[in-house]
């Protein structure tokens, strides 16, 4: 039973094993490139396993201790599990002790597959959405580490490489606007962050700009775009 | 920070993590729906955090001495190549490299 859920996971990680053995890679690097051990980006990437996040959680470690803003801010930046987790109420439901671990590894990228993906008749749908979560996993925490080891290696200028994660957020922003019809939330999102940028400074935006942002949400969300979703 | 603080840290930052993934599940057990707007929310959400997240990473390039001209070339660059080739990975490691590649040689000091 297992191995048939293996198999029919397999193929469907193949994409995300390349994206995440180089973005993984990527991250292990700049880590190494601020000095930090191999063993930061490989405990980091298995324990906190939100990829976004833990690039800004490289940064955090660099400024001054204050464990309550970064959870805060592991709370807003991560926001979005909280949908996913509301998506696969009904999808997880059933499936015994790998309901933990399927929570737990709720990556952008397992959702996707978990949520898109209908396993064939014969393999047990647990199993499947179990192997999907473990395999990207993997490939996640194996390309931070390998990264970080081939940074203690090789040696090159890696002046700018920080640029890998404002790249990263670009992409998914301009995939998202093309993804999406109405531009509104994209716009709130930036709009809300500018404006705190420049009200507060660059080192205590990021809280009001997630309260605005909510409460924009909240007050001119009208009736019939919340209808429209549905 | 020593690394005791690195670890709260990192600790502070998974259990926030953890705290979103598993906090529906705690909320709305087997047979309970959430309410509408809590599910509207999540499909608008997701675009807006992106938005953020882009700003937050250029927060500081518009104050430094160049005030984001190399940030902006790199960001137009990787824009035109991800139309062209629409491919993610590319797209990320062509835009980073040109960005070393600028502030390596001609955006020094």
């Amino acid at each position: 039973m297992k191995r048939n859920a293996f198999r029919a996971a397999l193929p469907h990680t193949i994409p995300i094993a390349v994206g995440f053995l180089f973005l993984g890679m990527s991250y292990g690097f700049l880590m190494r490139s601020k000095g930090f051990s191999f063993v930061y980006p490989m405990l980091m990437s298995f324990f906190i396993f939100a990829g976004s996040m833990e690039f800004v959680t490289a940064n955090l470690l660099l400024s001054a201790f204050d464990p309550l803003y970064a959870c805060l801010l592991a709370l807003m930046v991560n926001a979005r599990h909280l949908f996913y987790g509301l998506s696969m109420l009904d999808k997880y439901r059933g499936t015994g002790w790998k309901k933990l671990y399927l929570i737990y590894g709720m990556c952008d990228e397992s959702f996707t597959i978990n949520c898109s993906v209908t396993p064939p008749p014969d393999v047990d749908r647990g199993w499947f959405m179990f192997f999907v979560t473990l395999l990207n996993q993997a490939y996640w925490v194996t390309g931070a580490t390998l990264g970080a080891l081939l940074g203690y290696v090789i040696r090159f200028n890696t002046m700018g490489i920080e640029f890998v994660m404002t790249a990263l957020f670009v992409v998914m922003f301009i995939n998202q606007w093309e993804e999406s019809k109405s531009h509104r939330s994209a716009l709130t999102g930036v709009g809300c962050t500018l404006l705190c940028l420049l009200l507060f400074g660059s080192q205590s935006f990021l809280l009001p700009a997630m309260a605005l942002i909510i409460l924009c949400f909240t007050f001119f969300g009208t009736k019939e775009n919340r209808e429209a979703v549905k | 920070m020593t690394t005791i603080q690195h670890i709260i840290t990192i600790l502070a930052v998974m259990a926030g993590t953890m705290l979103t993934r598993f906090l529906p599940f705690l909320i709305f057990p087997e047979g309970k729906n959430p309410p509408r707007y809590i599910t509207w929310l999540g499909t608008v959400l997701p675009h807006a955090v992106i938005g953020l997240l882009v700003v937050y990473c250029l927060k500081d390039a518009v104050f430094s001495a160049y005030h984001g001209l190399p940030e902006l070339i790199a960001i137009v660059f990787l824009f035109v190549l991800h139309k062209w080739k629409r491919n993610t990975l590319l797209s990320i490691a062509g835009g980073t490299v040109l960005y070393m590649v600028l502030v390596q040689n001609f955006f020094t000091g």
